[in-house]
């Protein structure tokens, strides 16, 4: 019997690794954005075992809009990233100080 | 254990690892191949969860279009992976403490009276004859919550035309269409009638 704690289980699990891959390839920015995209999936899990659970439709329709949401964000982060490595031939973090920040 | 519960296992295992390898491999590319992969088991995952038109979704959307787009980014931009690695092992140690902290804390949360399964009871599956998945989200869709669906479209359309904007340039050696030029154009800038007397046949 697969309960819900599993699939809670499972997306904290998800949860982590993405946010430990974000402190290992903090240089790399296309990591990072998979990263990202690692983490939305989690959440997503969460909110489609709860709604299997619950038995309440609203939470697919927020995985839904999550998808559409990251979608959007996936393919802006990504021109931004061309528009970058266009203008300054790297897409290191390190190297990205012209703001002497 | 029954066949649903090793099913299960069997999808999380290759998940975890393949999320796993997604943020340890050395080439981006792996990454993007092995988060398709993590993608794919999720919506095996989510298939156990009667969730039919997203697991499908996140098959289309995701591995259709947001990692190809990845993988053309990544294969088009010709980058130095070996600088990039700089300071991964250093990290490590900080980085495997913070996730195993914030694990610890989730699970234990979920440890908790709230989430036991008497709190939660497995709903019976679905009659095969039942209203499906897709009917259901779309009735959902398009009746409760059709104005954050309109929204959704919007954003979309953004992320399309922001897109297009950033990574849109002009070379100056390249020949362009004007078309407020072509509009513009008037019939007596083009057309001139030549009035002629008809000739004689010569036979």
């Amino acid at each position: 019997m697969i309960t819900l704690s599993h699939y809670l289980a499972l997306g904290a699990l998800l949860f982590c690794l993405s946010v430990i891959g974000i402190f290992l390839n903090r240089k790399n920015v296309i990591i990072l954005l998979m990263c990202i995209e690692l983490m939305l999936l989690s959440v997503n899990m969460n909110f489609v075992a709860f709604s299997y659970f619950l038995g309440d439709g609203a939470g697919q329709i927020f995985v839904f809009f999550i998808l559409t949401v990251a979608a959007a964000e996936a393919a802006i982060g990504l021109a931004i990233l061309v528009v970058l490595f266009r203008n300054r031939s790297t897409i290191n973090v390190a190297d990205l100080d012209a703001l002497k920040g | 254990m029954t066949f649903e519960l090793f099913v299960f296992y069997f999808f999380a295992a290759i998940m975890v690892f393949a999320a796993a390898r997604v943020i340890t491999a050395k080439n981006p590319v792996h990454a993007a191949l092995f988060l398709v992969l993590t993608f794919f088991t999720c919506a095996g995952i989510w298939l156990l969860l009667e969730a039919e038109f997203l697991a499908i979704t996140l098959v289309l959307v995701y591995v259709g279009a947001v990692m190809v787009l990845f993988l053309f980014v990544v294969m088009m931009l010709d980058v130095n992976v070996v600088p990039l690695r700089e300071g991964f092992v250093a990290y490590l140690p900080v980085g495997i403490l913070v996730g195993l902290i914030m694990l610890l804390e989730m699970v234990f949360l979920l440890t908790q009276k709230y989430f036991r399964a008497e709190q939660f009871p497995v709903p019976a599956r679905a009659p095969a004859d039942a209203m499906g998945n897709t009917e259901s989200l779309g009735r959902l869709l398009y009746s409760e919550y059709l104005f954050q669906f309109e929204i959704a479209a919007i954003i979309l359309l953004v992320a399309i035309v922001a897109a297009i904007a950033l990574t849109m340039r002009r070379r100056p050696h390249t020949k362009y269409q004007k078309p407020a030029q072509q509009i513009d154009v008037r019939k007596q800038d083009r057309l001139r009638i030549v009035k002629m007397p008809a000739e004689k046949r010569t036979s």
